[in-house]
């Protein structure tokens, strides 16, 4: 075997640090010409897609984009909807899937294993083999509101929640991490007279933060970025979020400048947020393969 | 735990009760329902109720036939030729277009065919686009899964290095993930326009000018490449993690025993790191394969199926009939024809990957 002198290790490094760093170029430059060109007018956004200008803010940089692409579609209605509709999916999801684990985990009753076996099954039905008669089902499905009983919920913001507030892979989540838990400590509370609910608000939620920020980051994401879905059922602008908003910036002479803004408008903060809590993000997604 | 203080069926129903009830309606009823329509004529908005058909939706996707034709002969037995000098074969038309002789062939039009003998072999389909919308997703399948899976290995193992700064790029090869497929492929058909498009431009640059401009997207030859290299550079990052986090479950003390041992880099790697990755292989292969059966947005964004139906998907194609032609029950027999694809692909990895002790 070859000795490793000093010379030989500090030229490995900088192999090693070379290969890196053209690997982060590949994953990075596309989305740093995004956001660099969103500031750019059309015609110096394509004469700098020549040069390496085309990763810097330099030239004519102003905002006109952005402001351009408000003008073309209704943007802040589109973010309000999408917040909000991945915002009530997110809250729902975590409190109705962790109080099922919890019964899964921590409590006997008829039908338990079946119930969890059946909802384990639904892993590798992908939602694509679904999306079709769903969507004949959300069309006659009946709703009371204000005015009575109505039938359909196409068009609506129930129509993009509901479906999603409850799924296999949040469940199975938090039961393995409920199976960590030291059930003792559950069973002696009982035993001094707890109520399950208030073992559940009391004991395992707060013990439960991993879980809940892996849940509600996978969630977040699923929901944020959803387009087959609400492409079918948000025929009307009201209802639509900011995936389904790309739409109107289609066009056949397509004007890049405000495209590049609108997917910067609609990227950047979540890209922001997964900096911020980048280990959190990771975390999540490891942990959906841990024990797999 | 089985004691009495933790038996309750009415808490158990009534905590897991509502997830039980909306994964029932929105998951298990509507894949009942999908098997239960591709055996009907169900229009999404219908003033007929809908009728049981029996098989004709499959049959209509999935007919296939094979025909031969031989060369014309005329009153005498000589081969007719045509106005080329080759010689003449009927009209596919005569036998697919209500020929009372052929009445399998009924609507079905040319797939593909080849010259064998005099005459002409062709393999016929009810319906072309699908056939083609099957081979290009499992095609697209074929080559991601384990594309895909090996970069995402790859990285892991270098990400997985003691270096000042690996950190920071861990975070730089993830951070496409969680940006949406389809902001992701507006913003790549920008880089892959023939005139704009920088990919284009840097080929340009590296090769002085010697290479063409290609119409990555708008060629057949090149879009659903494209599509697979855009689609890898997404998603490559998510699998990275997960084969990181099989990596730390292997145990330190293995590699120090390799170490002292002697063992060269490929025999740790072979005999250590590669056997303790092993569930979390089974894991990755599983996940990217249904993924990649998904594969719509970017069609939907990038190229709407073409050019030439190069692009053509399985979903792309159920959504265009279940709610682009409002055929539900079409959308719901190439949604169950899916999940029977998806299924018999991860049996298949499951006992290809089985325990062999």
């Amino acid at each position: 075997m070859a000795q490793t002198t000093p010379d030989n290790r500090g030229l490995r490094l900088v192999v090693r640090y070379t290969v890196l760093t053209l690997i982060a170029a590949i994953f990075s430059f596309p989305l740093i010409f995004m956001i660099m060109s969103s500031f750019k007018p059309a015609e110096q956004l394509l004469a700098d897609a020549h040069t390496i200008r085309a990763l810097l803010p330099i030239g004519d940089i102003s905002l006109n984009n952005y402001f351009d692409a408000f003008k073309r579609a209704p943007v802040g209605l589109f973010v309000f909807n999408s917040v909000l509709v991945t915002s009530v999916t997110v809250v729902l999801s975590l409190a109705l899937c962790s109080a099922a684990a919890f019964a899964f985990t921590f409590v006997q009753w008829k039908g338990r294993d079946l119930a969890l076996t059946v909802i384990l099954a639904t892993l590798i039905v992908p939602f694509e083999t679904i999306a079709i008669p769903l969507l004949l089902e959300a069309s006659k499905l009946p709703w009371i509101g204000a005015s009575g009983i109505t039938y359909g919920w196409i068009n609506s913001y129930r129509v993009q929640i509901v479906p999603f507030i409850a799924d296999g892979l949040t469940i199975y989540l938090f039961v393995q991490y409920f199976k960590d838990l030291p059930g003792e400590l559950i069973e002696a509370a009982r035993v001094e007279g707890a109520s399950w609910f208030a073992i559940y608000r009391r004991i395992v939620m707060p013990l439960s933060g991993p879980v809940l920020a892996t849940a509600a980051i996978l969630k977040f994401l699923a929901m944020y970025n959803q387009y087959l879905w609400p492409i079918m059922v948000t025929q009307e602008e009201q209802y639509r979020p900011v995936m389904v908003g790309l739409q109107y910036f289609f066009q056949l002479n397509r004007a890049w400048g405000e495209i590049m803004a609108y997917l910067s408008l609609i990227t950047v903060p979540v890209l922001a947020f997964y900096l911020y809590l980048q280990k959190a993000f990771i975390a999540s997604i490891a942990s959906t393969g841990v024990k797999g | 735990m089985a004691s009495k203080f933790t038996l309750s069926n009415r808490t158990g129903w009534l905590m897991a009760g509502p997830a039980i009830a909306l994964i029932a309606g929105f998951v298990i009823l509507p894949f009942f329902l999908a098997v239960g329509f591709s055996f009907t004529n169900q229009r999404l908005v219908s003033p007929n109720p809908a009728e049981f058909t029996g098989l004709a939706n499959y049959r209509q996707l999935l007919g296939l036939g094979v025909l031969h034709l031989d060369p014309l002969k005329d009153a005498a037995g000589a081969t007719v030729l045509d106005d080329q000098g080759q010689p003449k074969l009927p009209e596919l038309r005569s036998i697919t277009r209500k020929n009372p002789d052929y009445p399998q062939f009924d609507g079905m039009r040319e797939w593909f065919s080849w010259s064998s003998g005099a005459g002409r072999t062709y393999v016929l389909a009810s319906d072309v686009v699908f056939m083609k919308a099957i081979v290009n997703t499992v095609l697209f399948v074929i080559v991601v899964a384990p594309v895909q899976g090996g970069l995402a290995l790859g990285l892991a193992l270098l990400i997985n290095q003691r270096l000042r700064g690996i950190n920071v790029y861990r975070a730089i090869y993830f951070m496409p993930v969680v940006v949406s497929i389809v902001v992701v492929s507006l913003l790549w058909s920008f880089i892959y326009d023939e005139k704009q498009g920088i990919l284009n431009n840097l080929l340009g640059a590296l090769s002085f000018g010697a290479l063409p401009r290609v119409d990555w997207l708008g060629n057949p030859a090149t879009a659903l490449a494209s599509i697979i290299f855009m689609s890898i550079w997404q998603a490559v990052g998510f699998h990275m993690v997960i084969w990181l986090s099989g990596l730390q479950t292997i145990s330190p003390t293995l590699y120090e025993a390799a170490a002292i041992e002697g063992s060269s880099k490929w025999q740790t790697f072979r005999y250590i790191t590669w056997p303790g990755l092993k569930n979390t292989a089974i894991l990755v292969l599983v996940v990217i394969t249904m993924q990649a059966f998904g594969l719509f947005s970017q069609i939907n964004v990038m190229t709407q199926g073409g050019p030439l139906d190069s692009t053509q998907t399985i979903v792309f194609q159920a959504v265009q009939r279940g709610y682009g032609k409002q055929d539900i029950s079409g959308g719901s027999a190439i949604s169950v024809i899916l999940f029977v694809l998806v299924l018999s692909v991860s049996l298949i990895q499951r006992y290809l990957t089985r325990e062999r002790n």
